[in-house]
């Protein structure tokens, strides 16, 4: 049984999927849902704290580079874990009122919710460059329809430039794997890392990288490609934007690190092509545009989202360096932030879900009445600024020590400034919620108690993210583990 | 590599740069997808290209009396293997975009870009007025309030 974990934890959720729709029931798609969800997260649980080495499990029992091989390293098993907990959390619980915008379309949401999952699962435990794009799209088309579900008809236009841009970047990657496939003459990870030694002089391979760069740069939301985040995750179901927040852009930040590491080389990809240098500029400016828009907008779901491309900015960074350490903090930052954005954003669900509109403004007030989803607020917002006793200080603290391992003092300090700005927009949603008055005249709170179900697994969320800031080392060590045996000592 | 030997790789980017132009420069959602699918059917193109081989035939033994052929020069299927998938794939992607048009058409009236971009820019702007409105008014009422010597907690 243990042996088949990494296909389960994709099987599980692509089974349900049809399951949900077929049973047609609106109540029981929600806990098979869950269940599947759940399952797929034991799963890789299982498999990331029993693991010694890299499992490679080949499908049908074709040999690897002959069939399709799924191949799980610390870093993977990571990843995993975290995807299908954090899609557990966002659609375990949660209310009426931040349920109530899929209403009659459960069969089909919690449908294409698993596809979701498992496409993200798969694009992460797969070993195939094929199979990348595959899981990438069934991720991908199952988002454009979750997206499409939002409440307000803004959500379709949202997801149709989703869709326009997604498929240019899911088609780029393709390219880049077919240009990749005809240099190497395999879609095998491990058998193209070992081949591309011969053809990495060679202008094709240049334009291989070149195409799964660019493809998996939108769909990451790097700086100038980010255009689609901001309204698809404002607009979309809350349970969705939850999830995205944490996931999407995260596995696809997996799938580049696994394109430069696995595939490409480090060597090749940082010393021969520069990627770093190419990097490094666009996750400066993401880190400061991505900041300085999210202190501007009108709503608490628009300004997380802006956020998560400051972040993104991090994330970048953290792999532009080229190092280990690097590696190590860009992991981090990848768990960190997933945990802490999906706790955000579930709590602005529940705020949402109380006063009936996503305006910032509506909170005035709000901090007294609400005082425990507040203080989650508040909790998560300092893990994002990366204050000390959250796990995101501890990410962060790695990206510095990493940078200045690196020799750039000046990059420290920019990382600095950055999360100053993240501390301005942080505090503006607490100035709202503690030192506004009331609005006099406000419409009727759509709901007078939060339901239990709204803030639990926000709580829990927020929780987890305290608590791995002062067991700093239980992440910190495993996440090392997992960048060493990634970096494998190539540089 | 003269351009009659190469002309299909010409052909695949002459065809995806098409399917990009009319991605990014016509208005209408419809066009858009058209192009969208022109610019993923110029990958399949380079897929299927990169697979042949000079002179192959398809990967089938042919039997002689019984007994197969040893050596077939053959085109590499797998390149068309793939491309099936990615055919599926396109479909489904157009599929999802043309719902959605259509529900965008329901919703707004409309299937051109700038149209719902203004009605969308509108709506924005209405919430905008209304949330500056009920500030000012909270404002006002909060100050009377004030006057009156009444605190803020009985507003709540």
């Amino acid at each position: 049984m243990s042996e088949h974990l990494p296909i389960l934890m994709v099987l599980v959720p692509l089974l349900s999927a049809p399951l949900v729709v077929f049973i047609k029931h609106r109540k029981a798609s929600r806990v098979i849902a869950t269940l599947a969800c759940a399952l797929s997260a034991c799963a890789a649980w299982t498999l990331a704290l029993q693991m010694s080495s890299a499992v490679s499990y080949p499908l049908g029992g074709w040999r690897p580079a002959i069939g399709i091989e799924l191949r799980v390293d610390f870093a993977g098993a990571y990843v995993a874990a975290i995807v299908s907990t954090i899609a557990t959390f966002a659609i375990s619980l949660g209310t009426r009122g931040t349920r109530e915008d899929v209403v009659g379309r459960e069969m089909f949401f919690y449908a294409a919710f698993l596809m979701c999952v498992a496409g993200l699962m798969g694009m992460v435990v797969t070993g195939d460059a094929f199979n990348v794009f595959v899981f990438l799209e069934i991720s991908s088309l199952s988002t454009y329809t979750l997206v499409a579900m939002g409440k307000e008809r803004r959500a379709l236009t949202a997801a149709l430039n989703y869709l326009f841009l997604g498929t240019l970047g899911g088609t780029f990657v393709l390219i880049g794997i077919g240009l990749m496939y005809q240099m190497t003459g395999t879609l095998n990870a491990a058998a193209v890392s070992a081949r591309i030694r011969e053809v990495e002089h060679l202008r094709t391979t240049h334009v291989a990288f070149a195409f799964l760069a660019v493809g998996l740069g939108i769909k990451l939301a790097v700086f100038p490609l980010h255009q689609w985040l901001p309204g698809a995750y404002s607009q979309a179901p809350h349970a969705v934007s939850s999830f995205l927040a944490g996931t999407a852009t995260k596995v696809m930040y997996f799938q580049l690190i696994r394109v430069v590491v696995s595939f490409f080389g480090v060597a090749y990809v940082f010393d021969t092509l520069h990627f770093g240098d190419f990097l490094l500029p666009l996750s400066l400016v993401a880190m400061f545009a991505g900041s300085l828009s999210a202190i501007f907008q009108p709503s608490l779901r628009r300004l997380l989202a802006y956020s998560s491309i400051g972040q993104v900015g991090y994330l970048t960074l953290a792999l532009s360096l080229g190092t280990e350490a690097g590696l190590n903090a860009g992991l981090l930052h990848l768990g960190a932030h997933a945990v802490t954005k999906t706790a955000l954003f579930l709590i602005a669900a529940a705020f949402i879900a109380q006063v009936g509109d996503d305006r910032l403004d509506r909170l005035s007030g709000l901090g007294k009445r609400y005082p425990l989803l507040s203080l989650g607020f508040v909790l998560g917002g300092l893990s994002l600024i990366g204050v000390p006793g959250t796990v995101g200080f501890v990410s962060k603290w790695a990206l510095l020590e990493a940078v200045l391992a690196g020799g750039r003092p000046w990059l420290a300090f920019l990382i600095l400034a950055s999360s100053m700005l993240a501390v301005v927009y942080v505090f503006r949603v607490v100035e709202v919620l503690y030192f506004r008055a009331p609005l006099a005249n406000a419409p009727p709170l759509a709901r007078e108690r939060a339901d239990w179900g709204s803030w639990v697994p926000a709580g829990l969320l927020v929780l987890v993210s305290v608590g791995l800031g002062v067991w700093s080392e239980l992440p910190s060590e495993y996440v090392a583990t997992a960048a060493q045996s990634l970096f494998g000592g190539a540089r | 590599m003269t351009l009659p030997n190469v002309w299909n790789y010409w052909a695949v980017v002459v065809l995806m740069m098409v399917g990009l132009y009319i991605v990014i420069a016509k208005p209408n959602y419809v066009k858009k997808l058209m192009g969208l699918s022109l610019f993923q059917v110029s990958v399949i193109m380079l897929y299927v290209s990169m697979g042949r081989v000079t002179g192959g035939t398809a990967p089938i033994y042919i039997l002689d009396d019984g007994a197969p052929r040893p050596f077939v020069l053959y085109t590499n299927p797998v390149p068309h293997v793939l491309m099936l998938t990615a055919i599926v794939v396109g479909i489904a992607t157009t599929a999802v975009g043309l719902a959605l048009v259509v529900r965008i058409r329901e919703a707004y009236g409309s299937s051109e870009e700038d149209v719902v971009a203004e009605l969308d820019r509108r709506e924005v702007e209405a919430a905008n007025a209304l949330a500056a409105q009920r500030a000012a008014e909270s404002d006002a009422s909060s100050a009377t309030a004030a006057h009156a010597g009444a605190s803020h907690e009985e507003h709540a």
